[in-house]
């Protein structure tokens, strides 16, 4: 099938959502938020791999550099603890300017990238920190046999393919 | 509730969040339903501390040094504020799957496991994963329909899954879990400290005013100091031996529940993956660390299109008290009367504190329900 170019308020108006995939934590590294690298079967003819390994990559050091626990960090705790933790009431912390930094990083992939191809990302924040949701969005007019709405009828067939996750 | 009724008023997420919470101030405070435990810690703090300050305080002040109140007041209000703190903020919720990332893991697992034949039970669904060269399962959450991550843990008493689960505390009214475990830390060192002192102080107080009028005199003129000495002796023995295991399990970067079930204690068991094997390094990371903030996202306006997906789980109203013997809605039943039985498991050897009759201790180490391995659950339903 042929990359449809979409910008991203177009694709909510003429696509409709085919079917959505999860790439899940990657808990190797321990607790830290860190996303599996596996590029999901599904976005095979979506999108190159090495694309999509670059956002998950990105996104993963943007999360090491929110929890890193180092010089700054316990500065800010030993900090706040003398406050009595009041001084959140008036300052981000560092792990919020780090969450915000990430979410124009999405934002800004999903326009250049990722729209252009029909697909969409979420936040993880979005879902808890579990998983990057991908959207993959079906052109309406052009393809005849998407499938919208239930994804679990429609991923019926990627499913096959993600048995080996 | 169903709020589908065209209504003028912003629906927020925390009106259709699942699980068996009580918000308050529109969503900014987050605590367990049951209250009641909560309410006479905080009597008990205050109560003690006002006839501190309104009789022996005076005292103190004009005869020795008037630091003494200040000090007091110090310790008083950081106490206070911790305690509210652990009460009221999320202590690491994991939200529950949609429908949509459900669907796709139960596929992943199915293709994994193949397809039970009906009659069948299917296989406890866990995944293996290898931390620090270490295997650690990840179990699966039927309730919230989540491989849950390493330490979270599902409180059955909240029915939620929350992350670095420590235990379910009633007499903060809330779970202590990874963004509010150092607040906890923080309170229970804070009330040993403040026991501590009006205890002593109380003391010299009885002392010095004896002296010149006799020690039934001074009883008499101050009955309340009778009153505040009790209440210290009693909260000392417990507080401050929950704060000494607490240390130890923060030394160790271990979670009380990681500690009942032992997990990594025995000799077949693997060694603690995530202490840093330096203690002031766990020490740090634990009480100074990086604090994420709550994915629950309580405010958010609530979307249409949400709130018919939410419609079909489990919902909770904010104004239902109902009562904890009540079945969840998800129809769990087999924890909640777990629970109870649960209670009177022995579990003192985790305590370094000669165990007493008084009820604080064994409350306040209460493992939340079904984490333990209870024989009637393993057969059937998966354990939470």
């Amino acid at each position: 099938m042929p990359p449809q170019v979409h910008s991203l308020q177009e694709l909510r108006r003429s696509a409709s959502l085919a079917t959505k995939v999860f790439v899940q934590r990657d808990y190797s590294d321990g607790t830290t938020c860190q996303f599996q690298t596996k590029f999901p079967p599904e976005l095979e003819s979506r999108i190159e791999r090495q694309l999509f390994e670059e956002t998950v990559k990105t996104l993963n050091s943007f999360y090491a550099e929110a929890e890193k626990i180092g010089g700054s960090s316990y500065l800010e705790g030993c900090l706040a603890c003398a406050t009595a933790y009041f001084i959140f009431l008036c300052m981000e912390t560092h792990y919020e300017k780090v969450l915000k930094k990430i979410s124009k990083y999405i934002q800004e992939q999903n326009e250049k990238i990722y729209a252009p191809r029909g697909l969409l990302l979420t936040d993880p924040l979005e879902r808890g920190m579990r998983v990057i949701e991908i959207s993959i969005y079906e052109d309406r007019c052009s393809s005849g046999s998407s499938s919208s709405g239930s994804s679990s009828s429609s991923s019926g067939g990627g499913g096959g393919g993600a048995g080996g996750r | 509730m169903s709020v589908m009724v065209a209504r003028k008023k912003v629906v927020r997420k925390w009106e259709k969040l699942p699980g068996r919470n009580t918000f308050c101030c529109d969503g900014r405070i987050m605590m367990a339903r049951q209250k009641g435990i909560f309410y006479l810690t905080l009597f008990l703090i205050l109560g003690t501390c006002a006839l501190f300050f309104a009789f022996e305080c005076r005292y103190l002040a004009v005869q020795l040094s008037p630091a003494i109140p200040v000090f007091a007041a110090v310790l008083f209000l950081f106490a206070m504020a911790t305690l509210l703190r652990t009460s009221f903020s999320d202590p690491g919720v994991i939200p529950r799957a949609l429908p949509d990332e459900a669907a796709f893991i139960e596929m992943e697992i199915e293709a994994t496991n193949g397809t039970v034949p009906q009659g069948q039970r299917p296989p406890p669904r866990i995944k293996n994963f290898q931390i620090n060269n270490q295997i650690v399962k990840l179990k699966y959450c039927y309730t919230c329909k989540i491989f849950r991550p390493p330490r979270a843990s599902h409180c059955s008493i909240c029915d939620n899954c929350v992350e670095r689960f420590d235990h379910h505390c009633p007499w903060v009214g809330n779970c202590v879990g990874k963004r509010n475990y150092r607040y906890f830390y923080l309170f229970i060192l804070s009330l040993s400290l403040l026991t501590i002192y009006i205890f002593t102080f109380n003391i010299v107080y009885v002392a010095l005013k004896s002296l010149k009028i006799g020690f039934l005199n001074t009883l008499k003129e101050t009955p309340g100091t009778v009153l505040e000495v009790l209440i210290c002796f009693f909260t000392l023995w417990s507080v401050v031996g929950l704060t000494g295991f607490h240390t130890f399990l923060v030394a160790l970067n271990q979670t009380t529940n990681e500690d009942i079930k032992g997990s990594w204690t025995g000799k077949n068991r693997v060694q603690n993956p995530y202490s840093h094997g330096n203690i002031v390094k766990n020490c740090c990371e634990v009480l100074c660390g990086p604090l994420p903030p709550s994915v629950l996202d309580r405010r958010g306006i609530l979307q249409q299109e949400e709130s018919t997906a939410q419609e079909e789980t489990c919902t909770r109203g904010p104004g239902a008290q109902e009562p904890t013997t009540a079945q969840g809605p998800c129809g769990q039943p087999e924890e909640s009367s777990a629970q109870q039985n649960d209670g009177s498991l022995p579990h003192q050897s985790a305590v370094p504190v000669p165990s007493l009759s008084n009820t604080e201790m064994p409350e306040e180490k209460q493992p939340p329900a079904g984490e333990l391995p209870i024989p009637s659950q393993d057969t059937g339903q998966a354990e939470h």
